[in-house]
């Protein structure tokens, strides 16, 4: 026999399952999408360093071309296509950070380029660096306490 | 061949799973997306700063680096280094020196694309 529902069960249903199916469905998303990423940014790593540029300058000449990438896919507006579809697969990597940077200086062009232009690029950016930074100075004190 | 291989695996994995756990708490949490950004790169530094990061990278290499707490691991890397050498000073030295293509690289193509592009209007 089949299970009949009213209206209202069956609407208690649907907000009770879907927005954990949405959630699942955005997580899967960020993770291919980010994976793929991460696996663009392996391939240029790989070879940077077989081109014979150790570790450590390999890891920066690739941290440049997958933030040229970012500003060359959100001056083009696709970056945007792809943060809708991908969500933080595409705000987390570095190229979304590039992204935060780009979006917002094209977009306040019209503000001037000194307070537009200069001063919005760091809407995202400028946070981050000041925790980031910050962060970093704080545990280096601490490493150099506990050294001495 | 092999090797090469898994490589890119774990750089998907590791990539991908450290995005999921932003957008997870995108989803379920009222972190907005610049929020998620600080946390990550502080989270990056901290992990670093306790040994678990570099652990991380080992496995997962640039699915490690590439994400924004691979940007806190550079930060952390670098302070230390630059503590180890120059002792105080370097705290202040290290993170900076240590990410600054990449944060040198963000804002001269962005403010080069800000001049090339033309913002378009809102919809």
């Amino acid at each position: 026999m089949q299970q009949v529902m009213t209206r209202d069960e069956y609407r208690k249903y649907v907000d009770k399952v879907s927005p954990n199916s949405r959630t699942l469905r955005n997580t899967l998303r960020a993770f291919m999408v980010g994976g793929v990423i991460c696996v663009i940014g392996q391939f240029f790593l790989n070879s940077f360093k077989n081109m014979g540029l150790n570790q450590e300058t390999a890891g920066s000449v690739t941290s440049i071309v997958m933030i040229l990438l970012g500003v060359t896919l959100t001056a083009l507006n696709l970056y945007d296509d792809l943060g809708r579809f991908a969500g933080a697969g595409s705000i987390v990597p570095i190229t979304g950070f590039a992204n935060s940077i780009a979006s917002p200086a094209i977009e306040y062009k019209s503000e001037g380029y000194v307070l537009g232009i200069g001063a919005r690029m760091f809407l995202v950016a400028g946070p981050v660096l000041v925790y980031g930074i910050s962060v970093s100075i704080i545990v280096g004190i601490i490493r150099f306490l506990l050294k001495s | 061949m092999r090797e090469t291989i898994i490589q890119y695996i774990n750089a998907f994995v590791a990539g991908g799973l450290i995005c999921a756990v932003g957008q997870v708490l995108i989803d379920k949490t009222k972190l907005t997306p610049a929020r998620i950004l600080v946390l990550f790169v502080s989270l990056g530094v901290v992990l670093t700063g306790l040994g678990v990061y570099e652990k991380i990278v080992e496995v997962g290499g640039a699915g490690a680096t590439i994400p924004l707490t691979g940007f806190g691991y550079n930060l952390a890397k670098g302070a230390f280094r630059d503590v180890d050498k120059y002792g105080l000073l370097g705290a202040f030295t290290g993170g900076i020196r240590a990410t600054a293509a990449g944060i040198a690289a963000a804002v001269f193509f962005s403010f080069l694309a800000a001049l090339a592009v033309k913002p378009r209007a809102k919809t």
